[in-house]
């Protein structure tokens, strides 16, 4: 849902117990970016008039039972669905791709990486759609370096559902080489098709395991991440 | 009241990473002839209710939607009655 006056969107961050990103993320959209950002707790209801809902990286209860399984029954998840489904943007980072699954915004599931090994690096990412509202203003052909964080991001889906997501053009993320080749060898996890972010068909739900938030601050030495922020951002104002 | 014993498998055309490196253990301990390890999860739980057919549409319910991702996962589960408060 786009405001009809053009201005900065306003961000909700989720909190959920054993989210650790959120704060970045935060951090990344309020201080570097400059957008109004509300947190919201993950027993609230109330999205605070968001525009844009992130589901933060972390290990959000604790990953009992399975990655983002109890999560996406928090009280705040009903509205999150809510919001999705009369066309919201919602945008899902590493535990929050997780629980978009879990809920089932986007298909698949995200399994153990293939290594066994919790996986911390920066990757590269092709940008596969460059016509989503997370990816608009990024120019053609352009890799983006951002790091990954987790033990969880092997993505799997069906042969059926990895052909749709294709043809639908809804694989918006996927690992490469630095120069944005897609061989194996730059698959840090196994995913199916080297995916690491994908959207629905409706283009208001994104899911990503690499963390943009993190790489946002110049200071930091990377930033682009921002550059998926501001895309939303920039569609907002537009 | 009913004692609910759930069992939940990965799908067979799911692969187990954890259950190979497991199985590299066996290995190591001179155990050549096991194959094939897959680790899975064995829940239980108690059902407050008399009624069977209450006791089965609740936990499958919560078999389907939160203990097992049927995506992944596969699963079955037994209710035992239980008498005179035995647990």
């Amino acid at each position: 849902m786009k405001a009809t006056v053009s201005r900065k969107p306003k961000f909700g961050v989720v909190v959920f117990p054993g989210s650790n990103c959120d704060h970045d993320a935060y951090y990344a959209l309020k201080k570097i970016l400059g957008f109004e950002v509300n947190f919201l707790w993950h027993k609230e209801t109330d999205l605070y008039n968001s525009d844009v809902i992130i589901l933060p990286g972390g290990f959000a209860y604790g990953d009992y039972l399975r990655t983002g399984a109890i999560a996406r029954f928090s009280p705040i998840m009903n509205s999150v669905i809510a919001f999705a489904d009369k066309g919201g943007y919602v945008m899902g980072i590493c535990n929050g791709f997780q629980i978009l699954l879990e809920a089932g915004l986007l298909p698949g599931v995200l399994l153990k990486n293939n290594s066994l090994q919790f996986v911390c690096k920066d990757v590269y990412l092709s940008v596969e759609n460059s016509e989503t509202v997370f990816t608009k203003e990024i120019e053609a052909e352009k890799v983006l370096k951002i790091p990954i964080a987790h033990g969880e991001g092997n993505y799997f889906a069906d042969e059926d559902t990895l052909k749709s997501l294709e043809k639908n053009n809804q694989v918006v993320f996927r690992y490469t080489s630095p120069d944005g080749k897609v061989p194996e060898e730059f698959n840090p996890n196994g995913s199916a098709l080297n995916i690491a972010g994908i959207i629905n068909e409706r283009g208001n739900i994104l899911g990503m395991m690499p963390h943009p938030e993190r790489a946002s601050d110049p200071r930091l030495g990377k930033t682009d991440g921002a550059l998926i922020f501001n895309s939303i951002g920039k569609y907002f104002l537009n | 009241m009913f004692k609910a014993k759930v069992l939940i498998k990965r799908r067979p055309s799911i692969l187990d990473p954890q259950g190979k490196a497991v199985e590299k253990g066996a290995q190591h301990m001179g155990l050549n002839n096991i194959r094939d390890t897959r680790i899975g999860k064995y829940i239980e739980f108690i059902v407050e209710t008399d009624s069977k057919p209450a006791a089965e549409k609740e936990v499958s319910e919560y078999c389907s939607k939160l203990l097992a991702n049927p995506i992944m996962e596969d699963f079955e589960f037994t209710l035992d009655e239980i008498k005179d408060g035995v647990r």
